[in-house]
């Protein structure tokens, strides 16, 4: 289990924003990405994921072996906390969610519609969902918005716990977790220069 | 995708899902036609196929912009995209999802509306199997207009105006096969065409609804 990144640049709208990334994550190790806002960290990370194709260089990593939580968490208001795991976790050929209900306190919220939840509820319900995915290689975008200190620490715990199972975890966040054995890449220095306007769509952009 | 076609209906019949919303508002059209027409019923007799088509038709359009609108809202489309279903499989799902919810009320509640229009007693037979081979093609060729538009605010004029010119196939051979069933003629050919339309939507579509997805997620 590898994710690897060979000289990669990306693309948002059309407009290069990052340029000449190159970096590896063994198993058991995570990276931090940092940057000011805009830098290119959400496009980074979607394209990690696979949901656009990178303009030029390459991710590599095995098969099916990527899951993507994004700024939205992709909760349904009108199922229960638990319908809502449930249904990831069949998505993903799983059955077992009280692990993942366990590792974000959510027991006692299991049968409330998630439409009821606070900010950080629904938070660390759509955290809860990787763990019932199965999948190695977490790309997380802002994991720990609208989280108070105690769901930080959870959500610390789990991502350890989840390293310390030879899993990988790609994230981007502004705040310390307290992975001290994280990686920290800073994407500001890979900023895209301007490129020359050669095309006739880019005399657009 | 059994997963995603039980929570789709799920979410749908929940409330604030929209179950009702396409029924209700073929019962409306058909409703009013009469208080429209006026009390004329051989008139409404040879109106009523082409009224409960369009009525369907309409119903069926008020509803698609849901299809894939609120899974792009809240995230579950870049989570789904991202899972193990292809999204072709996505696509066709959602499309299910729409008929089972939409479509097939739409198919059970024809033959009741029937007698408000004073449907001949012949007519009710090739009625319900026409809207029962089309429906699937106007959720499918719906959901095809929904990918195209889910990532623009209010995009449901842009989807009503994509979506109505491929509608018109359905709806000719639709309600043409109606149409002869009501004056006790043979509606083989029109069958076949829309059950030709409705296999080569089911098809078809789904890999084009994929396709398109995949650029508005990027």
């Amino acid at each position: 289990m590898r994710l690897t990144v060979r000289d990669l640049c990306v693309a948002r709208g059309g407009v290069r924003v990052l340029d000449g990334l190159s970096f590896a994550v063994a198993a058991g190790e995570a990276l931090v990405l940092r940057g000011p806002n805009g830098a290119g960290k959400t496009t980074l990370l979607r394209t990690l994921a696979g949901l656009q194709p990178p303009v030029s260089g390459g991710v590599e990593y095995p098969a099916d072996s990527v899951v993507y939580a994004g700024h939205a968490d992709g909760i349904k208001p009108a199922l229960s906390v638990a319908e809502n795991l449930s249904f990831w976790a069949q998505v993903f050929g799983r059955k077992e969610v009280s692990p993942a209900l366990a590792a974000y306190e959510l027991e006692p919220l299991a049968d409330r519609p998630a439409g009821f939840l606070s900010a950080g509820q629904k938070r660390r319900l759509g955290l809860a969902r990787l763990l019932v995915t199965g999948r190695a290689i977490w790309i997380l975008d802002e994991p720990t918005v609208s989280l108070d200190a105690r769901a930080v620490a959870m959500f610390a715990a789990v991502v350890r716990a989840h390293l310390a199972e030879g899993g990988i975890a790609v994230l981007a966040t502004h705040i310390d977790l307290g992975l001290d054995e994280a990686t920290v890449l800073d994407v500001a220095p890979f900023r895209a220069v301007r490129q020359e306007l050669d095309d006739f769509d880019e005399a657009f952009l | 995708m059994t997963a995603l076609l039980l929570r789709d209906i799920r979410l749908a019949v929940r409330a604030g899902g929209g179950f009702g919303l396409g029924l209700a508002f073929f019962l409306i059209v058909v409703v009013l036609v009469p208080f429209g027409v006026g009390p004329q019923s051989e008139l409404l007799a040879r109106i009523a196929a082409g009224i409960l088509w369009i009525g369907a038709l309409l119903a069926c359009l008020v509803s698609l912009d849901r299809i894939f609108a609120l899974d792009w809202e809240d995230g579950s489309l870049d989570l789904l995209a991202t899972a193990p279903l292809p999204m072709e499989a996505v696509a066709a799902v959602k499309g299910l999802a729409h008929w089972i919810t939409t479509g097939l009320p739409l198919v059970l509640a024809a033959p009741v509306l029937g007698v408000l229009l004073s449907l001949p007693v012949q007519g009710y037979g090739p009625l319900v199997l026409s809207l029962l081979l089309g429906t699937p093609a106007l959720s499918m060729i719906g959901a095809f207009g929904a990918a195209l538009t889910v990532g623009l605010r209010r995009g449901g004029l842009l989807l009503s105006l994509l979506v109505l010119p491929l509608y018109v196939p359905t709806l000719i051979f639709g309600a043409e096969m109606a149409r002869r069933g009501v004056d006790g003629q043979d509606y083989t050919t029109p069958m076949l065409m829309l059950a030709g339309i409705t296999c080569g939507t089911i098809a078809l579509l789904p890999f084009a609804s994929a396709a398109v997805l995949r650029v508005n997620l990027r």
